[in-house]
């Protein structure tokens, strides 16, 4: 079934978009990591191990036609809702939170199945029910449901910031879809009374973690230190920055978590806001080009696919670099290509290798 | 055509896209505008705090001022002690470490977890000290271990050290921990918390010459506090000395002869108001607060019924008794009242209103002059004398003499006594003064209260002619180098206004009091040097004036509590003074057998008489 015209057609720009921030990435965590004992195998060089396997994912993913999933969409969300009722059964409890299956060679993580899963099944409900004048509440139930089922499973994990990811893409999918404007307004409405209605079902440590981001002052050396730490290290990294390998922030230590989530303030801080500006612009690249994808993609499916995938990326930088310059509270979603992790790395790569196999079909007919 | 193929391309479609993508790069332009606000418009401060953030101030403590006496013997000082800190952020397991600590320092791992609590809000970095002082083995058998105390610490530093324990305790006074309410006071804003400060005596009120400035080290450090490399370092500058008018030697043996007996005693150089000596006891060892007092010593001292962190000699305010009646015989000469020859007939009692006044000697001393009634302290002749002068002439003197006035010393509560007239009972008590008052105020009963210091400056006065000097404790402070910082010369309150004449008459009587067969203060003569003195009884509690039966109360079925003070005031030589003293000995009932026998001690240490064998049983001890 391979044709050659799928080479010539391959994305070349995006493939080059993901390489470059990739390597950004991998640079900067050889920094970040490079206090640190070398007893084991460097975090960088597993990160590269990571993005190999990413790759290989990424094209896998391309070697089939896209539409198939499209039929495939029902069973699949249908097994990954199941796998997330078998994390409240059986998962594997670690630091409170229960999210991980454990599957002998590694700890399956479902939510993060479900980030794309999700967005799968929702792009095959839209395209099967487009309706010109946008979506009335009626018609907003099936996929409302699709949505909210899996958010409040990983709530109850609970894994406060996938349930917002996950929300956060269903929306976008939702409202590029199209929606009446009355049903729009009493959608608005209703959304803002459950977030005052939710912060009752918050657990302490996440309503601290809100209270924290409003005031981290509060307890600079508790809840506050992360973003008070991280604040510091972007801050003093001036226009220029302090040079790779010169952030004191990083290299002594006061960044916490500063391979995975926190990594953005090391880049920061090191690069400037030359380099900051340097790497949004990467980023930007690579969710208009999503957004190009799904422009020319040759399906309705394949178009809230690529916007499902593109909002994906999109959030996951917005909630994360958000976070670590103060003005998101402290979530804890990865910056993908840049935080260490192979799970963000995998989730990152399916939905690259996913745009890949739209891009490449885009002039099939 | 397949089912799903796409729609046809739009307005609307057109239109949605044109929207996503703004929205894009609406939330891009966001993150950018921070980046800049953060980065470029705050540079300096988030470059300040990053600052902050990895260099530290590390104070190292200075030593407090040394304490020497006026020959330069160091009375006060300091050794380096070791102290077991632990520093949180290397500590892997607190459980674990406390206990085995417990183990090591033999103490409750209750207590150390309760330290650890109560220092929980110093800053991350700073290490938490939980056992001061621990010695030698200690720190071995903890070296030897520390693998596997990871996060323990062993720092030095310098601990304050009183050689001589319990001497002179009331003077050096004791030092402490700085409390959260001390250090809202301006006067200690630059202190720190941890830090230790004077809390009495001399340590408290010279504060600010024997505090050091604490040095610091600007450290390098990362997220644990773990030094990388140190910066910068000023040295610390330890606090000044203080050189005092005290002598050693004299201070132990007055110290000694006390033996296991509560009281007081001052001993002041006649020509200038230097304080020799000066001793309070019971007394505690200010060694015990020097790195923090455990609460179980502190409860014996609190509780002790002798008050032992009373310095009786400048706090402590006792009636004069008997060592009053300088004061009325000297101003009864001056108001001319009496020459030195009028005779007075003791039988024994005076009545004075419908109340008879006795005196001391039942049988009455029969016709007496004012020599033989200081020689035998008959008080019939003093009674007699008090009510042709009154009580304001007898106070007037008493105050020219140095009593009732609180002398400024760096001491707490330094106590006036109290000299009672007119006026004063007026304004106390809204009532006249009655002549029975007087009577029993001429032998230095009744209202009149003196501190042991004051009785001691008393007698100073007398013998140096009549000049008051302010007395004084310290001489000079210098600093490290032996540099002079300032100086304490003799202060004269006034001069003599006294009369010559008179003055030798009552010197007469003083020295007949030590050397005369019928002296009351004969245990305090001396072969080679004369002394010139006076034996006084303070009442405790006023025993029935005259018991039915004619019999005298049994002295030792007294309690103990209930007995009277014995007093003992002094100076030599006779003719030529150099040193005054008071000595007043608690519940010793007679000035002549219990408190002249000190005084004896103290002036055969002064004048090198007998040897040095006080000073060699004290250490030996």
């Amino acid at each position: 079934m391979f044709d050659r015209r799928l080479l010539a057609n391959f994305d070349w720009l995006l493939l080059a978009l993901i390489l470059t921030t990739a390597a950004l990435g991998i640079l900067n965590l050889y920094s970040s990591t490079s206090a640190w004992d070398n007893i084991s195998t460097p975090i960088y060089t597993k990160q590269m191990y990571w993005l190999g396997i990413g790759i290989i994912i990424a094209i896998s993913l391309t070697l089939f036609n896209y539409r198939q999933l499209e039929h495939m969409a029902l069973p699949i969300y249908a097994a990954c809702i199941l796998l997330l009722a078998a994390v409240l059964l059986f998962g594997q409890t670690n630091m409170g939170a229960t999210r991980w299956i454990n599957l002998g060679l590694f700890n399956l993580q479902p939510s993060e199945i479900m980030k794309v899963v999700i967005i799968i099944t929702l792009a095959a409900y839209f395209s099967r029910h487009e309706t010109p004048g946008g979506y009335t509440f009626t018609d907003l139930i099936i996929p409302g449901l699709l949505l909210l089922v899996p958010v409040a499973l990983i709530i109850k994990q609970p894994d406060l910031g996938t349930a917002m990811l996950l929300m956060f893409i269903g929306i976008t999918m939702l409202l590029f879809a199209g929606i009446q404007r009355p049903t729009l307004i009493a959608l608005g409405i209703l959304a803002a009374g459950a977030a005052g209605g939710g912060w009752f079902l918050l657990h302490d440590y996440q309503k601290n973690r809100i209270r924290t981001f409003l005031n981290p002052e509060s307890d600079p050396l508790g809840s506050g230190y992360h973003i008070i730490q991280s604040k510091i290290a972007v801050g003093s990294g001036g226009f220029w920055g302090r040079g790779f390998m010169h952030g004191t922030q990083s290299q002594l230590s006061f960044l916490p978590e500063r391979h995975t989530d926190f990594v953005f303030s090391v880049f920061a801080e090191e690069w400037g806001f030359v380099g900051c500006v340097l790497l949004l612009t990467l980023y930007a690249a690579i969710i208009l080009w999503g957004i190009h994808i799904a422009r020319k993609a040759d399906s309705s499916f394949g178009m809230y696919l690529a916007i499902g995938l593109t909002s994906m990326l999109f959030w996951h930088i917005i909630v994360n670099l958000g976070m670590v310059i103060g003005l998101l509270p402290v979530v804890g979603v990865p910056l993908p290509l840049f935080s260490y992790g192979g799970t963000c790395m995998v989730t990152t790569m399916i939905a690259v290798g996913l745009l890949f196999n739209i891009s490449m079909r885009r002039f099939m007919f | 055509m397949a089912l799903n193929s796409p729609p046809p391309d739009d307005a609307l479609r057109t239109r949605r896209f044109a929207v996503i993508t703004a929205l894009a790069l609406l939330f891009f332009a966001v993150l950018t505008v921070r980046l800049w606000y953060l980065q470029v418009i705050s540079v300096n401060r988030y470059q300040l705090l990053a600052q902050k953030n990895r260099t530290r101030y590390v104070p190292i403590a200075a030593p407090r001022g040394e304490i020497y006496d006026r020959k330069g013997r160091l009375l006060v000082g300091n050794r380096p002690a070791f102290t077991v800190a632990v520093s949180r952020q290397d500590v892997v397991d607190k459980e674990q470490l406390l206990s085995r600590l417990a183990t090591y320092l033999h103490c409750d791992k209750q207590q150390l977890e309760q330290i650890w609590q109560k220092h929980r809000y110093y800053p991350r970095y700073r290490p938490i000290p939980l056992k001061r002082d621990i010695d030698r083995d200690t720190v071995d058998v903890l070296t030897e271990h520390s693998i596997e105390l990871p996060g323990m610490l062993i720092e030095v530093q310098p601990v304050r050290s009183y050689p001589y324990h319990e001497a002179a305790a009331h003077l050096f006074g004791h030092i402490g921990a700085i409390t959260e309410e001390e250090l809202q006071l301006p006067r200690y804003s630059d202190y720190h918390a941890g830090e230790y400060i004077g809390k009495s005596g001399l340590e408290k009120h010279l504060e600010q010459y024997l505090k050091g400035v604490a040095g610091e080290k600007l450290l390098e450090v990362d997220v644990k506090g773990q030094e990388l490399r140190q910066l910068q370092i000023r040295e610390p500058l330890p606090g000044r000395n203080v050189i005092l008018t005290i002598d050693r030697d004299l201070q132990l043996c007055t110290e000694h002869a006390f033996g296991d007996q509560a009281g007081a005693a001052v001993v002041i150089d006649v020509n200038n108001g230097d304080i020799l000596a000066m001793v309070s006891r019971p007394a505690f060892d200010p060694e015990l607060f020097a790195v923090g007092i455990s609460n179980d010593n502190w409860r014996k001292l609190m509780n002790n019924p002798d008050h032992p962190l009373q310095a009786r000699a400048v706090s402590g305010q006792y009636p004069p008794g008997s060592t009053y009646k300088m004061v009325t015989a000297l101003a009864a000469l001056d108001a001319g009242v009496i020459t030195p020859h009028t005779s007075v007939n003791c039988t024994g009692r005076l009545p004075v209103g419908n109340r008879d006044f006795r005196c001391w000697k039942k049988t009455g001393h029969g016709p007496t002059t004012l020599r033989k009634a200081l020689r035998e302290s008959c008080d019939v002749w003093f009674y007699q004398v008090a009510l042709n002068l009154g009580i304001e002439r007898m106070s007037a003197m008493a105050r020219q003499l140095g009593l009732g006035r609180s002398y400024a010393l760096p001491l707490d509560n330094v106590r006036a006594g109290l000299i009672p007239d007119k006026q004063w009972k007026r304004r106390r008590y809204n009532r006249p003064w009655y002549k029975g008052e007087t009577a029993i105020a001429a032998i230095g009963q009744g209202y009149v209260l003196a501190t042991p210091l004051q009785l001691a400056v008393m007698m100073s006065t007398i013998a140096n002619g009549g000049t008051l000097f302010k007395p004084q404790l310290v001489r000079q402070i210098s600093d490290a180098n032996g540099n002079i910082i300032k100086q304490y010369p003799a202060q004269v309150i006034h001069g003599s206004t006294l009369n010559r004449r008179h003055l030798v008459k009552v010197k007469q009587g003083l020295e007949d009091v030590v050397n005369n067969p019928r002296g009351t203060g004969k245990a305090c003569a001396l072969k080679t040097i004369k002394v010139a003195g006076k034996t006084g009884t303070a009442q405790v509690i006023r025993l029935k004036d005259d018991p039915a039966d004619g019999s005298k109360p049994d002295k030792e079925k007294i309690a103990y509590r209930h007995r009277d003070h014995a007093l003992f005031v002094a100076y030599a030589p006779a003719d030529k003074p150099q040193i005054a003293l008071a000595v007043i000995v608690e519940h010793g009932q007679h000035g002549g057998s219990a408190a002249a026998p000190i005084a004896k001690k103290i002036f055969q240490q002064y004048f090198g008489l007998g040897q040095a064998r006080t000073i060699t049983n004290h250490n030996g001890e």
